[in-house]
């Protein structure tokens, strides 16, 4: 399945886009978007490694299955305030 | 009451929008756009948000404050895009009928909003460099685009 995975503040910087597309097995988790996304853009691993992840706009740890046609996102750590 | 916005928070009807009849407190609280982090001199900040999380994270926040304490209103308004020095950047209004339960749900909200809110801000610095804030991570990109990193906590501007 084809999950898109929303970037933001530095990572989204780093990458140059707002959003990146990534080939993935049906009912793949969040720790398999994080290996993918570590794989086609080695620069992002680091702030990768370091971001929490969300689906449908919900925080989802590693193990989360990800829905077909979700809202997926990676959250660097966060500095509002 | 939540709100992210593009332009200047009106600050000056915050206490309005918290006032009641009810209440015996209202406790105001403005995070701002501060110029000198040591000898580091910011020019600005730039917000940006995951817009619908953010909304939905602090609608849960102020629900979880409103089962916590008894509030009687809770105005919170985040800033968006730039910000200059002096301006606000967040700002929270808590009404309850006692000044304890109000100072204690701010306190509790702004901290939690600095920890769970995809909310990220961007120091521009006055000598033209920029930097995205990641709290645990030390990121500086300089004027080529190099992204350096190193494990040092930076702390971050605003409040």
């Amino acid at each position: 399945m084809k999950i898109e995975v929303k970037l933001f503040a530095a990572v989204r910087q780093l990458a140059g886009r707002e959003s990146i597309l990534l080939d993935l097995p049906a009912g793949a988790t969040i720790a398999q978007v994080r290996q993918v996304l570590a794989q086609v853009a080695p620069d992002l691993a680091d702030l990768v490694d370091q971001s929490m992840f969300a689906v449908n706009a919900e925080y989802a740890a590693d193990h989360v299955k990800i829905p077909p046609d979700a809202e997926v996102a990676c959250i660097p750590p966060v500095s509002g305030g | 009451m939540i709100q992210l916005t593009d332009t200047p928070i009106d600050t000056a009807n915050l206490f309005e929008a918290a006032s009641s009849p009810r209440a015996g407190a209202v406790v105001l609280f403005f995070g701002t756009t501060r110029q000198w982090t040591g000898d580091r001199q910011t020019e600005s900040l730039e917000y940006e948000c995951y817009g619908e999380m953010a909304e939905k994270k602090l609608r849960e926040l102020e629900t979880e404050a409103r089962k916590k304490w008894s509030i009687i209103e809770c105005v919170v308004v985040h800033r968006l895009g730039h910000v200059a020095i002096g301006e606000a950047s967040v700002a929270i209004a808590v009404s309850s009928p006692h000044r304890k339960q109000a100072f204690e749900a701010g306190s509790w909200m702004i901290g939690a909003i600095k920890d769970f809110v995809p909310i990220w801000k961007k120091e521009n610095w006055a000598d033209g460099t920029s930097e995205w804030i990641h709290p645990g991570m030390d990121q500086q990109e300089d004027d080529l685009g190099v992204v350096k990193m190193n494990a040092e906590h930076k702390a971050g501007n605003g409040e």
